[in-house]
């Protein structure tokens, strides 16, 4: 089998005495995206930090492309491009400034610099911005031209550190469809996220990353089905809840709600529920992901009383 | 979307010597671009000191006894004050640039280590360059009478660069282990302030006891001394040489304290 295009053991990193990774395994073969899940200070930049060659790791190995972080670091990072989860572009400069020095940093022959350019700020929706310096750039925007920068180097790898955190829902869309234009074209995708429903939507692998231990990894479907299976959940008149087991296919609810029926029971309320990645991070760490503002009805349909 | 090629390129080998050298000159073009973008900075590193000429010569400098005409004793004081402005302004970049993420993001590119320092060293020179050249022309139109031959110029010329070599790598330093830009902007006080305690705006003989042994130990001293020497076509002494020790020894020091600061891995 093709060698993995990242592929961590055994990684270990602590500060101050504290253990912030305490031996990471990840492995991510090309093509792939892989979600690094975790709720704050779960040890995510740390281990992106690790990759893109910033931070040292105290123990075990990482490879990126083949090459090892420590002793390959110069390849590591003609590799892989790195998208910090603060946009890290010159605020003095304007958009085309940013990009064109991007392009001259990455080798780009000196010809088409200028073309290139164009057609990364045209790709972000960059281009009647390009002349005005980034102090003026809304977030969303900054953001766009650090992907801007980032993917103009055509890496391997690309490491994008909550990219979409404090991005209003349109951007956020945007990103995503970057990433899968990414992924399309043959790229690998690391991305680390608080978002149960970003993972899920993107990531052909989820590693749920807590207290800077990986404590599961696989598909989102199978991180939900390690949680349980899906079931119909009614709210009856009494103030009781009943869960019934079902398959989630129409033939099997209607079976469910017949038997709702033959019972007798006073439904005021009732949904299918499939398990979340809420559900499976809540099961996993034993703690919720602390993202009570999202919505946890990503896999849920809910209908009126009867 | 469009037709933008994003297919991943094959990892490029390890970046030669050439490389090297293009990337670091790009980011001298973005450090001297940047310059020009702040442009009230890049005024008051030019008018400030020219002002401070302006005051210094029609205002103190008939109360100052130097046995010469004020204004060609004050000009070397001018000069090394305008060049300690445009270095102090590097800390503030650098501090900027490591706190927004910018370092981050050209440290984990294949770019030299050091590079991003090197630009703004770089667009440090150039800066000065241009408000000394500036301020030497408006000290001239105020009466300033130099008697150097051109082999004069270029020595003072030369100290000047390795006066400015040695504060910007100071102020890089400085920019390196500040919390962030305004903390880098409040530590420079010291490099602007130095110049004052020196024979470069006034004979240090006629200084209190304490202060004329600090004045005599700055190693502005020196310097402003060798730069006035040089531009009035006076015997330069050991001036030249010792001024040149001195910031020389600075210049070491700062670059490698800024050489270990900024590879430090946090
Ligand atoms: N440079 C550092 N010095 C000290 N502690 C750090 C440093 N970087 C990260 N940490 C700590 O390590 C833990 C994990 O941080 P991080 O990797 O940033 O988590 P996440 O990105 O998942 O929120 C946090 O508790 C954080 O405070
Ligand atoms: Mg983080």
């Amino acid at each position: 089998m093709e060698e993995p295009v990242i592929e961590t053991r055994g990684l270990r990193k602590a500060y101050g005495g504290r253990p912030v990774l305490d031996g990471v395994d990840l492995t991510v073969r090309r093509g792939q995206v892989l979600a690094l899940l975790g709720p704050n200070g779960a040890g995510k930049t740390t281990t992106v930090r690790i990759l893109s060659t910033l931070v040292a790791p105290d123990g075990g190995t990482a490879r990126v492309a083949g090459f090892d972080v420590r002793t390959e670091a110069a390849r590591v990072r003609a590799a892989l491009s790195l998208t910090g989860q603060y946009a890290a572009v010159d605020e003095l400069l304007t958009g085309e400034e940013n990009v064109r020095l991007a392009a001259r940093l990455a080798h780009v022959p000196r010809r088409q610099v200028r073309e290139r350019a164009a057609e990364m700020l045209a790709l972000f929706d960059l281009t009647d911005a390009a002349r005005r310096t980034v102090r003026t750039y809304s977030g969303g925007m900054r953001r766009r031209l650090d992907l801007a920068v980032s993917l103009l180097s055509r890496p391997q790898v690309l490491v994008l550190d909550e990219p979409t955190t404090g991005l209003d829902p349109r951007s956020r869309a945007a990103l995503w469809d970057v990433v899968r234009s990414v992924v399309a074209a043959g790229g690998t995708v690391l991305l680390t996220t608080q978002y149960l429903e970003e993972a899920d939507a993107l990531a052909d692998r989820v590693a749920v990353i807590d207290r800077g231990v990986v404590v599961a990894d696989g598909t989102a479907a199978e991180l939900k089905a390690a949680v349980g299976s899906a079931h119909v959940e009614l709210a009856l008149a009494d103030g009781r809840t009943e869960r019934l087991a079902t398959d989630g296919t129409v033939g099997d609810v209607r079976r469910v709600l017949g038997e709702v029926e033959r019972r007798g029971l006073d439904v005021v309320h009732w949904q299918v529920r499939t398990p979340t990645l809420d559900d499976a991070f809540l099961a996993l760490t034993g703690h919720d992901a602390g993202t009570a503002d999202r919505t946890p009805a990503l896999a849920t349909t809910a209908q009126e009383p009867r | 979307m469009s037709t933008v090629d994003l297919t991943p390129r094959p990892v490029p080998p390890p970046p030669g010597p050439l490389d090297a050298a293009r990337d670091t000159l790009a980011l001298v073009g973005r450090s001297v671009r940047r310059s020009t973008r702040q442009l009230d900075t890049l005024l008051l590193a030019v008018l400030l000191p020219v002002v401070l000429l302006l005051m210094f010569v029609y205002v103190f400098g008939g109360a100052i006894s130097t046995g010469m005409e004020y204004v060609d004793f004050v000009v070397p004081a001018i000069v090394l004050l305008t060049a300690g402005y445009g270095a102090a302004t590097t800390a503030v970049d650098v501090a900027s640039d490591m706190t927004n993420g910018i370092v981050d993001r050209f440290r984990s590119m294949p770019v030299p280590a050091g590079a991003v320092l090197t630009g703004h060293v770089v667009a440090s020179l150039a800066r000065n360059a241009v408000s000394t050249a500036l301020v030497v022309a408006v000290a001239l139109l105020v009466g300033f009478d130099p008697a150097a031959s051109a082999g004069d110029w270029l020595a003072a010329a030369g100290v000047l660069v390795v006066y400015v070599l040695a504060l910007t790598w100071v102020a890089v330093a400085i920019g390196l282990v500040a919390s962030g830009p305004e903390a880098a902007s409040g530590f420079t006080f010291v490099i602007l302030f130095l110049p004052y305690v020196s024979s470069a705006f006034v004979p240090v003989g006629t200084m209190p006891g304490v202060l004329e042994t600090v004045a005599r130990l700055n190693p502005v001293t020196p310097t402003s001394d060798a730069l006035r020497a040089l531009l009035l076509g006076m015997p330069v002494g050991s001036t030249v040489l010792v001024a040149l020790a001195w910031w020389a020894g600075v210049l070491v020091v700062a670059r490698v304290a800024s050489a270990v600061l900024f590879r430090r891995q946090r």
